[in-house]
């Protein structure tokens, strides 16, 4: 079991606070993600359910259980760390076997629970090593062997493929992804990388400035985001944003359209948005065309490989009418 | 990276060194000289270099005025039980400075050093009376009580600066891990910082082996350390010179011996962290 409730949860740092009011609920068995740009309190909301650092107010339920003043070594949750944080003076065995240790699992136990997360993690032949003979990855999965042994209630994660090139990143994606499948154990994954929090999410959490700006699944952010903040984070590229009178005639202050939302054409469109081709990005399966368009500014456009434009080539851009984010002068979804 | 250094430079820096080295050494080496002199020789107008006369008679004498083995056991009994006692106390002082600071732990830095500054003779009514009222003067275990009080600011500042190296992520790992805080010193803090608990052990026992002060205030005969030892060699009358040296070379070797063998761990310890 490994449900995790947050009420009315309060950090300061000294003088300034970091999260103003945050109240949550993760269901047993989740895989949810904390996202938000840097600095805006993701991982001071995952030390705070660590434990690692203590709420100034409000309360943390792990199971129904009140845990707010409980130390880290009660909670029964583990963490994965972004700098791995291995015991440098301990082979990988011992690291695995670390917290079973400090459980005070009989001999024959650690040894069989650490060959198991071993093989599962496909370190058998490095159990004699230390941690600097390892590379990234590997210790990235003596890591996770350490958090997974002792069986926690919960997994924290704290950006931890940063460290890691990109395709390692998307393999422990993968990794990570199917571990949760497999033990089908809570997990919190913070990541400022909003590629990440789409394909491994049940549920994201954005985060801005320590407030919660959403939480739902992938695509209901993506579909409904509830104000301009999570629609411009969430997609990838960003949204665009037109205000003024463009605007206007939607009835709205300022309103949205995903680059992949355009009609393009190189020959006039009725109504359609005038521009020239600035910078074209060839992806080979897709080209990000950046297109000044007269009077809105800079946007981004999605169109597929084939088509190929060059600087200053003369586009017609026409959003499509069902996919257009209306926003007040708050910036909160209409 | 390369540099460029001309031979000569290379010479000059060489040459300064062992200049350097030779005169710090040469009282030591004077010492070792007239510890096998004659007490005439010591003393002669026109001092000789090498002893002409080699003898070992100091050291008889010294061995038979005065007990040597007695003040070196208490030596040893006070330098590392000091030492030790002082690792057992400012380890945990500087886990909490280094890995929970509040506002006030510069300052409690700051002002356990201060204690250092001041001279020592300004508590030595005090502590005596103190010693006195408790039945600690001339102890062993009085001596290295006091010896770890004034050796606690140097034994915490040492390890809080090795401790501020070591990535608090670690020890937090520790803590996720189920390691309550007994056993995230002891299995995690502290075999990691090794080298640093080294060298603060090192320096620590040297320091409390040459402390002159206290041992001869506070003791008489039973619990006289080896500086007392050697300062009972010097008297204001007769010849001593000879004697006192052979009873220093006695009280420095073992000391000497530990220094010469452990200055790998020793520079190791004191420039760690300077070079990453
Ligand atoms: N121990 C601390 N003392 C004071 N301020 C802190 C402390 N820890 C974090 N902060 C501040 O809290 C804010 C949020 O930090 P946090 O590390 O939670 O951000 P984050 O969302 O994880 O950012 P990133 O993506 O860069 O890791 C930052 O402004 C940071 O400076
Ligand atoms: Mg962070």
């Amino acid at each position: 079991m490994g449900s995790i409730s947050l009420q009315h949860v309060k950090k300061s740092f000294g003088e300034v606070q970091i999260i103003p009011d945050i109240s949550l609920d993760i269901k047993d068995g989740e895989f949810v993600v904390f996202v938000g740009p840097s600095g805006c309190g993701k991982s001071t909301l995952l030390r705070l359910i660590a434990g690692l650092e203590d709420t100034t107010s409000g309360t943390i339920l792990l199971d129904g259980q009140d845990m707010t003043k409980a130390p880290p070594a009660r909670r029964g949750l583990a963490m994965v760390f972004q700098s791995y944080a291995l015991y440098p003076h301990m082979t990988v065995r011992d690291n695995i076997a670390f917290p079973l240790k400090m459980a005070k699992a009989p001999k024959e136990v650690i040894d069989q629970k650490v060959e198991y997360a071993a093989r599962t993690l496909n370190l058998s032949s490095y159990l004699d090593r230390r941690p600097r003979a390892l590379s990234g990855g590997q210790r990235q999965r003596v890591a996770i062997g350490r958090a997974i042994v002792r069986e926690p209630k919960a997994f924290l994660f704290d950006e931890p493929l940063s460290n890691l090139d990109a395709a390692l990143r998307v393999n422990m994606r993968l990794e990570i992804t199917e571990l949760h499948q497999q033990l089908k154990t809570t997990m919190i994954y913070v990541t400022h990388d909003q590629v990440e929090a789409m394909t491994m999410a049940d549920r994201i959490v954005v985060l801005n400035a320590g407030n919660v700006e959403q939480f739902g699944s992938p695509l209901d952010l993506y579909k409904k985001p509830a104000n301009r903040f999570v629609a411009g984070f969430i997609g990838s590229p960003r949204m665009n944003f037109v205000d003024g009178p463009e605007a206007a005639k939607h009835n709205a202050h300022s309103i949205g359209v995903r680059p992949e939302h355009f009609k393009l054409s190189r020959d006039p469109l009725a109504n359609a948005w005038k521009g020239k081709v600035g910078v074209a990005e060839q992806l080979g399966s897709d080209t990000f065309l950046h297109v000044h368009v007269e009077g809105l500014g800079l946007m981004t456009i999605r169109t597929d490989g084939d088509q190929t434009f060059s600087h200053g080539d003369d586009v017609y851009l026409m959003p499509d009418p069902t996919r257009i984010y209306r926003f007040d002068a708050a910036g909160i979804a209409l | 990276m390369a540099r460029n250094v001309s031979t000569g430079t290379k010479i000059g820096f060489t040459f300064a060194a062992w200049a350097i080295a030779l005169l710090l050494f040469s009282p030591i080496l004077w010492v070792l000289l007239t510890a096998f002199k004659t007490e005439a020789e010591a003393i002669a107008n026109s001092p000789t270099f090498l002893p002409q006369n080699f003898t070992l008679e100091n050291f008889s004498a010294v061995q038979d005025r005065s007990d040597y083995v007695k003040h070196a056991t208490n030596s040893i009994l006070v330098s590392v039980g000091s030492t030790l006692l002082g690792l057992a106390i400012g380890i945990p002082a500087a886990w909490a400075m280094a890995f929970a600071p509040t506002k006030r732990t510069k300052d409690v830095l700051m002002w356990m050093l201060s204690t250092k500054m001041m001279p020592a003779v300004g508590v030595l009514i005090p502590i005596y009376l103190i010693f006195r009222d408790l039945r600690l003067l001339d102890t062993v275990h009085g001596l290295t009580l006091i010896m770890t009080v004034i050796n606690l600011p140097i034994i915490i500042w040492m390890l809080y600066t090795y401790f501020k190296e070591i990535p608090v992520d670690i020890l937090e790992a520790a803590r996720m891990d189920g390691a309550e805080l007994y056993n995230e010193i002891v299995h995690v803090l502290v075999p990691m910082a090794v080298p640093g608990i080294a060298s603060t052990l090192l320096l620590n026992v040297i320091l409390a082996w040459n402390e002159a002060f206290w041992s001869i205030t506070l003791t008489s005969g039973r619990a006289g350390t080896l500086t007392a030892f050697i300062s009972s060699f010097s008297s204001p009358q007769g010849l001593f010179l000879a004697k006192l040296s052979a009873a220093s070379l006695l009280a420095i070797a073992p000391i000497l011996l530990m220094g010469w063998f452990s200055q790998k761990q020793l520079v190791r310890g004191l420039t760690f962290g300077a070079v990453k």
